[in-house]
């Protein structure tokens, strides 16, 4: 911007004229979204200060009369908090430790099918869990975890006492991680594909006639070639272990008071405080404090994932 | 140069990803080991396979199977004592088809509204000559990171006046940023010599955008024709929160039901509902199944889209 018009000031004005002459139509195309984020994205971010306000149904967004730090110093005394934001961490490091190397062995061995449309099935089947709704999927668990569901049976068939699995607390990270890697783990091989069918077949005819085997050609050739991505990934996944936006529908369709003290996490709880009991100044107070821990730790992640990999999200 | 290099990328990816592989040659003898290696292989992806369609064929068998048999506490994933009574029951007696209908209404009327908002915003964003796009790429990009959380948001709806109308089911989640920025690059990789010429033909700037870029982009308006219908029709969350009964969705109509029988208790009388849930399970995922294989081609390019960094 600056360079073309420091030479020549005077045309500055008729410079900016013709350039709305030109764009008008893109800037107007531009008028609905902005508004739309105004409203629905930074009004309710900005509505985030009835954590510092109390707030009366009814009354304005942005709350009543300033109660100062009130909230937060409630919740931070909150066993109930501490029980959530632990499980949150526990339900999130447990998950990612597992979906992680998983996803990547998966995207590997796919890699190395040979036969084409073999290939492509497994592919496409891997990928329709990431496409049914978290209701649906919580019904199968539901369903297949039941007193009468075939879990229970192929237990009962080696002579093992039926398991409620949904009423005891220690089965639910279980449930949670092992649904989670049956979610995602196709889907989230796309990229790692991706990164491989980029590299250069050359690479691998090089090392071919310098007598590297397959395995070899796997290890020094593929695993290094795709290293960026695998950091990347690793990085912004660690990035987001505190958030617990993704775990709500899981969790909510899931859980019940009786595995509370494995399966409550921040966003249950920030909804049975706020929308179940009405305390929405202190569910806000909650949600803020892990927003803000989020936020943190996102930007620590993608920082780091810019100085070691030159890639990043923002 | 820059151009084509974007465009013989992807054309190289679909390739690879598409089965061709070329990672592979094919001059290299093989050894025993890796002759192990590639049965092993093909066995493990065999379970893999088998392992996530497992659900849903327990699913199909459990709404085919008759209630006796699901008394006797049947498990397989052939059905029992075949029929097609609970297909019929559910399509004919209670309110299923009715949510049914909700549903494909929402996923019409939100799909379109998307698709046109996303594209309205993605397209600007995409020319990096247009001064604005550097203020509001990270005005976009930054709500991605943080936002107002569940109770703002939902003090915000209620406050719209939006409670239990079709507003609150859609408006939230209209314009998903990551979406917004997948199709940013898709734009971003139109040829530029097209929409000058397009402009000496006397196209104003929508037209290059309404009658070029968009034509142009038509693998791209598909994957997002399908991540926006899924996702209207997977939500239940706008539904339980904002709706009364005669407005829900399927899915949240799906999510009453499977709670409704947990909270029965009684063990016989979970297993006569389950052909119930299950087929109602079934008639919901079923247009999902149909549909997304048919555009795998043009949803894995996109997403690979997301992964090339600017």
């Amino acid at each position: 911007m600056s360079s073309k018009n420091k030479e020549w000031q005077p045309a500055k004005k008729s410079n900016f004229k013709r350039h709305i002459g030109q764009y008008w139509q893109i800037y107007l195309m531009l008028v609905i979204p902005v508004v739309y984020y105004v409203i629905f994205r930074y009004i309710p971010m900005f509505g985030n200060i009835i954590a510092f306000r109390r707030y009366r149904a009814g009354a304005s967004i942005f709350g009543s009369e300033w109660s100062g730090l009130k909230y937060f110093k409630q919740f931070i005394g909150d066993k109930s908090f501490w029980r959530a934001f632990k499980n949150t961490l526990t339900l999130n490091i447990t998950y990612l430790l597992f979906r992680f190397p998983l996803t990547l062995i998966f995207a590997l061995l796919i890699n190395e099918i040979r036969n084409i449309h073999w290939k492509k099935f497994v592919q496409t089947v891997s990928y329709l869990p990431h496409f049914i709704s978290m209701v649906i999927v919580c019904g199968m668990i539901k369903e297949l975890v039941s007193a009468g569901g075939p879990i229970n049976s192929l237990l009962a068939s080696i002579g093992v006492a039926k398991v409620t699995f949904l009423s005891v607390p220690k089965w639910f990270p279980a449930i949670f991680t092992i649904s989670g890697v049956w979610q995602s783990m196709g889907w989230g091989t796309i990229l790692y594909l991706a990164a491989m069918a980029n590299i250069n077949p050359s690479l691998y005819e090089a090392a071919a006639v310098d007598g590297a085997g397959h395995f070899q050609r796997v290890w020094h050739i593929t695993i290094p070639s795709i290293l960026p991505t695998i950091t990347t990934l690793l990085i912004l996944d660690i990035g987001g272990l505190v958030g617990s936006g993704g775990a709500f529908e899981k969790v909510f369709l899931l859980y019940n008071p009786m595995i509370y003290d494995s399966a409550d996490i921040v966003s249950t709880y920030v909804y049975r405080m706020g929308i179940g009991s009405g305390n929405y100044s202190y569910a806000t107070a909650v949600g803020l404090f892990e927003g803000l821990i989020n936020l943190t730790l996102l930007t620590i992640a993608n920082f780091t994932s810019r100085k070691l990999t030159d890639s990043s999200l923002f | 140069m820059e151009k084509k290099s974007f465009i013989s990328r992807l054309k190289e990816r679909r390739g690879a990803i598409g089965g061709g592989s070329k990672a592979t040659p094919l001059k290299v003898r093989e050894n025993t080991g890796y002759k192990v290696f590639l049965v092993f292989n093909a066995i493990i992806m065999g379970l893999v396979a088998v392992a996530t369609l497992y659900p849903f064929l327990y699913l199909v068998s459990q709404s085919f199977s008759s209630s006796t048999a699901l008394t006797e506490g049947h498990t397989g994933i052939i059905p029992k004592g075949f029929n097609i009574d609970t297909y019929k029951t559910v399509l004919t007696q209670g309110d299923f088809l009715n949510y049914y209908k909700n549903t494909i209404i929402y996923a019409i009327v939100g799909t379109l509204a998307s698709l046109i908002t996303s594209s309205i915003l993605a397209y600007p964003l995409s020319k990096k000559n247009l001064k604005v796009t550097r203020i509001l790429t990270p005005f976009i990009i930054f709500t991605m990171y943080f936002g107002g959380g569940l109770i703002p948001n939902y003090v915000l709806v209620i406050r719209l006046g939006l409670k239990n109308t079709m507003g609150a089911f859609i408006l939230p989640m209209m314009i998903s940023t990551y979406y917004v920025l997948l199709m940013k690059s898709f734009f971003a990789g139109t040829p530029k010599d097209l929409e000058e010429a397009g402009e000496l033909d006397g196209l104003s700037k929508f037209g290059v955008f309404w009658r070029i870029a968009l034509p142009l982009s038509k693998p791209i308006m598909a994957t997002m024709t399908l991540f926006y219908a899924v996702m209207y029709w997977n939500n239940w969350y706008q539904a339980f929160l904002y709706l009364r009964k005669e407005k829900w969705p399927v899915a949240y109509y799906l999510q009453t039901i499977i709670r409704g029988s947990a909270a029965a208790g009684d063990q016989d009388q979970q297993k006569v509902a389950s052909n119930v849930r299950s087929c109602s399970m079934v008639l919901t995922v079923l247009p999902i199944i149909l549909v997304y294989p048919f555009i795998q081609k043009y949803y894995v390019q996109g997403m690979m889209l997301g992964g090339v960094k600017e």
